[in-house]
């Protein structure tokens, strides 16, 4: 029996077995791609959706628990016209991503907890923000958040450069 | 590097075989060298027509095969390389464009085909300057060298920090160059102006006399019919603007939104999805396996036994992992069920007890300098797993004779040629499509890559496409890794605290004299390389040699500082040469972080200076240790030279990145082996540095002292385990000579 449930604001009846990890239903029926596997345990976060609102870890949540609950992920972000979210103006601001494959798990992680905090200390961003990116951009993510909340002052200084 | 795929990976190719003759066309490569400026075009007008015939299908005009300018004014780079994520093919952008006055709103980068006529002899030609510095003598140079020549030229590589200071340095500044001279001469004709009299800006020829002005895009048909001027002359950097600012990445707008398409995001209709497993320890076969239990899950279509291992072939993923994990495979061992991490340790040990060295480095009489009672320490370090986030993910079709290959990989050109090899097919019939890799750090290159030969191998019996992932749990057990490797270093002081005699031996497969910069000056010297072997693929890892020597030698000389009694960088001063960059840098780093001033009670101070790729870097970690034993780092504070630098924010964003991995990797990643097997089995058990463990506060600064530009994306990564290192010595007075810290912090 198909599962009922609301991605991206939109109704979808999704026709996988019950026990598919939510990411293979996101990614193989339909077909948003935004949403990545890392490590199929949930340890690394690149899989990073809401539901309900809650940062979750989609490669290891069985599709049958989201019935009727509502689904976002990184392409569910940017407003109805097309403009990108203050997050993800932030992380394009800081030019956060490098090889980009864990950023829209870390951009959801990061509005997530922006939206419960307003504006997070840089221990709760420690707390919070525990998906791992292998390129090493942790201090650009921080930067990021922080800018994204108005807390541009304690943004990183800028690159120097020059001869 | 790994030099010994395993057989499967390259079988004997066909005698007789329509298609590019891949050693022929590599040693042939060598003769091209000094003659083309440009790339293959001016020794091969055949790849050179193809080329431009390729990129010409949907209008525009080419120069010099990487360059396209429309006749709207747009302006497309083809780039050799792969951008994953360190921003080079931004870089190389910016170096074509600048020497071409583009207007930089207009353009955009793409990666070049993997075909031979793309293949990258401004690579080769740099890299045989730079190693001899005679690029014209080819006649002489050593076997081993061309061998290792052969494997970079040619080929569509990317790695050891090459892009911007080979391909960018000496190809795309030049095409940038002359494709304005060319568009200049023709502005002239057509305006019949003397060419001097012409000034370019934002992709215009302007003449300010008669206050005209031409658009590239006007002038693009006729210039692209000029030949090039092949030692066109270049700016000086007083005049640039589009080199040395910080652009922002072209590539980074589509990972925010999720729209970027990596290797594991592709599909076509129709296409399966399958993983794999192999063999657990490295040189077993498939000896049996009941296909049942997989087939038995709903979605499974196929259960397909290789040489050296089984996948299962599903409607998604989910049920081909499903149906793998029902399996139960068994395996032979190859022989090699007695090896583990302490037998590998124990084997380079008596490797450098027996001294009988496989190369030796140096200068001096050591072994007179060293004396009856030497200061000695022993070293050990781990194998490293890459532990990129994307695992590998390679789609292949076969269909009326052609193979398609679709993914992310550091060396396209080279993949494409590797499945070539296993199909059996001619290379016209065989096309590899790059994708965006997500991360690599050396992990993507095909001649350690099995999965090449896995997925061709699958889509030559497959009547449809079929997409091959391997689980994080396979991409852990299967790497190609950085090194376990031992040293024994021993040296000698005189009473004025000066080192009398210094020996570095250490065991791994192979020797690191080649990457390796001992920047200190010393009396005697001597560097032995000891050669082990172990039933594991080895391969570069981000940095490759230098970051197991960096932490041994600037380990080794902050035990010697302490030792003397002094100062660990007044004794790193003592032993350079006054006026060199090294010390520089070091007095910089020393200035920049308080060297010298009071910390927190706990906390201590430490310093590396390593040299890598060209480029010196020097790193002070401020750490201390926390109640569970486990290090804290608070502060780096970072010196870097690399000459000169393209885009500072992205060079800052690959140091920042570099330095995090450093760290990582010293804190906590270890692969170690039991019974031939790999024991870690996904990222739970292989600890990757997060967000919480990575430094507040990273104060990274570019000296840019003018000298040949070295690299950016290693260089940041070999210092960062020994200034930890150094800085929990002076912390805590207990001297980390094993890595991992965690496991020692556990121990």
């Amino acid at each position: 029996m198909a599962i009922q449930t609301s991605i991206n604001g939109k109704p979808v009846a999704l026709a996988a077995e019950p026990d598919t990890p939510l990411l293979w239903v996101i990614r193989e029926e339909l077909g948003l791609t935004g949403t990545k596997f890392g490590c199929g345990i949930a340890a690394c976060g690149a899989c990073t959706v809401h539901v309900n609102g809650e940062p979750t870890r989609s490669c290891s949540l069985p599709v049958s628990e989201v019935a009727g609950k509502s689904i976002t992920t990184i392409e569910g972000l940017k407003s109805a016209d097309g403009t990108l979210h203050a997050v993800q103006q932030a992380w394009i601001s800081a030019q956060v991503p490098q090889c980009g494959y864990c950023q829209s798990g870390q951009i959801m992680a990061a509005v997530a907890l922006i939206e419960k905090t307003g504006s997070p200390s840089d221990a709760q961003i420690d707390e919070a923000m525990t998906n791992i990116c292998r390129c090493g951009t942790y201090p650009r993510i921080r930067k990021a958040i922080h800018a994204a909340t108005g807390q541009a002052a304690k943004a990183a200084k800028p690159a120097e450069g020059g001869a | 590097m790994a030099d010994t795929p395993t057989a499967d990976m390259q079988p004997a190719a066909p005698a007789k075989r329509k298609g590019v003759k891949r050693r022929a066309f590599l040693i042939g490569g060598v003769a091209v060298v000094g003659a083309g400026l440009f790339g293959i075009s001016i020794a091969d007008s055949n790849a050179s027509k193809s080329a431009k015939a390729l990129l010409e299908r949907d209008g525009g005009h080419i120069f010099a095969t990487w360059l396209k300018i429309g006749e709207d004014d747009s302006i497309t780079i083809y780039s050799p390389h792969t951008d994953i994520g360190q921003g080079s093919n931004t870089g190389l952008a910016q170096m074509l464009a600048e020497e071409l006055d583009a207007a930089w709103d207009q353009v955009r980068v793409v990666s070049a085909p993997a075909e031979p006529a793309f293949a990258n002899v401004g690579l080769g030609r740099a890299f045989l300057a730079d190693m001899t510095g005679q690029p014209a003598i080819i006649n002489g140079i050593p076997q081993s060298f061309l061998s290792f020549l052969a494997r970079q030229m040619n080929l569509q590589i990317t790695g050891g920090s090459t892009a911007l200071r080979f391909t960018g340095r000496v190809t795309f500044q030049n095409v940038g160059a002359a494709t304005r001279l060319a568009l200049v001469e023709t502005a002239a004709k057509r305006l019949g102006v003397p060419a001097d009299e012409l000034t370019t800006q934002d992709s215009h020829v302007i003449h300010a006399k008669s206050g005209r002005a031409l658009r590239y895009g006007e002038l693009a048909a006729e210039a692209a019919t000029l030949s090039l001027d092949n030692a066109p002359k270049l700016k000086d950097p007083s005049q640039y603007r589009i080199m040395r600012q910080s652009m922002q990445r072209l590539d980074i707008p589509a990972k925010v939104d999720g729209s970027a398409q990596y290797g594991m995001d592709f599909s076509v209709p129709d296409m399966r999805v399958a993983t794999i497993m192999a063999a657990p320890v490295r040189g077993g076969k498939l000896t049996s396996v009941d296909t049942a239990p997989a087939l038995a899950v709903k979605g499974v279509e196929k259960v397909i036994k290789l040489d050296d291992a089984v996948a299962v072939v599903a409607k998604g993923y989910w049920p081909a992992i499903s149906g793998l994990r029902a399996l139960t495979p068994e395996f032979s061992d190859g022989g090699n069920g007695g090896i583990s991490t302490a037998s590998i340790f124990k084997a380079q040990d008596d490797l450098i007890a027996k001294g009988d060295a496989d190369s030796t480095a140096g200068d001096g009489d050591v072994q007179a300098g060293l004396g009856a009672k030497p200061i000695e320490a022993k070293y050990q370090v781990p194998f490293l797993h890459h532990a990129m986030m994307e695992p590998f993910a390679l789609t292949a079709h076969f269909k009326d004779g052609k193979l398609n290959i679709w993914g992310g990989m550091q060396d396209p050109l080279a993949t494409k040629m590797m499945a070539v090899d296993v199909s059996g097919l001619d290379a016209d019939d065989v096309t590899f499509h790059p994708m965006m890799i997500g991360g690599s750090f050396g992990r993507r290159l095909p001649m350690y890559m099995e999965i090449v030969g896995q997925v061709t191998k699958l889509a030559m019996q497959l009547p449809y496409p079929v997409k091959l992932i391997w689980s994080r749990e396979e991409e852990v057990a299967q790497g190609a890794y950085r090194p376990q490797s031992s040293a024994a270093l021993k040296a000698s002081l005189t009473k004025e605290k000066r080192i009398k005699a210094y020996r570095n031996d250490y065991a791994q497969p192979e020797s690191a004299e080649s990457e390796t910069v001992f920047p200190y000056t010393l009396p005697a010297v001597s560097r032995r390389h000891f050669a082990h072997v172990s039933n594991q693929q080895t391969g570069a890892w981000r940095s490759v040699n230098s970051t197991q020597q960096g932490f041994y030698n600037e380990s080794f000389m902050d035990e010697l500082a302490h030792a003397a009694g002094e100062d660990p960088v007044v004794f790193r001063r003592n032993h350079l040469k006054a006026g060199s960059r090294h010390l520089r840098v070091l007095d910089e780093v020393a200035a920049r972080s308080g060297w010298g001033s009071p910390l927190p009670a706990g906390t201590g101070r430490g310093v590396a200076l390593v040299e890598s790729f060209r480029t010196i870097v020097a790193h002070v970690i401020e750490a201390s240790v926390g109640d569970d034993g486990m290090p804290k780092v608070h502060k780096v504070t970072t010196v870097v030279d690399a000459g000169s630098i393209v885009n500072p924010d992205a060079a800052m964003a690959q140091i920042e990145g570099g330095t995090i991995m450093g760290l990582s990797s010293a804190i906590g990643e270890a692969i170690t082996l039991e019974n031939g097997a790999v024991q870690q089995s996904n990222l739970a058990d292989y600890p990757l540095l997060k967000m919480a463990g990575a430094p507040l506060v990273m104060d990274v600064h570019f000296l840019n002292s003018g000298a040949v530009m070295g690299g950016i994306g290693e260089p940041g990564v070999p210092p960062a385990a020994p200034a930890l290192a150094n800085a929990l010595f002076a912390a805590t007075g207990k001297r980390v000579r094993n890595l991992p810290i965690l496991t020692q912090a556990k121990a």
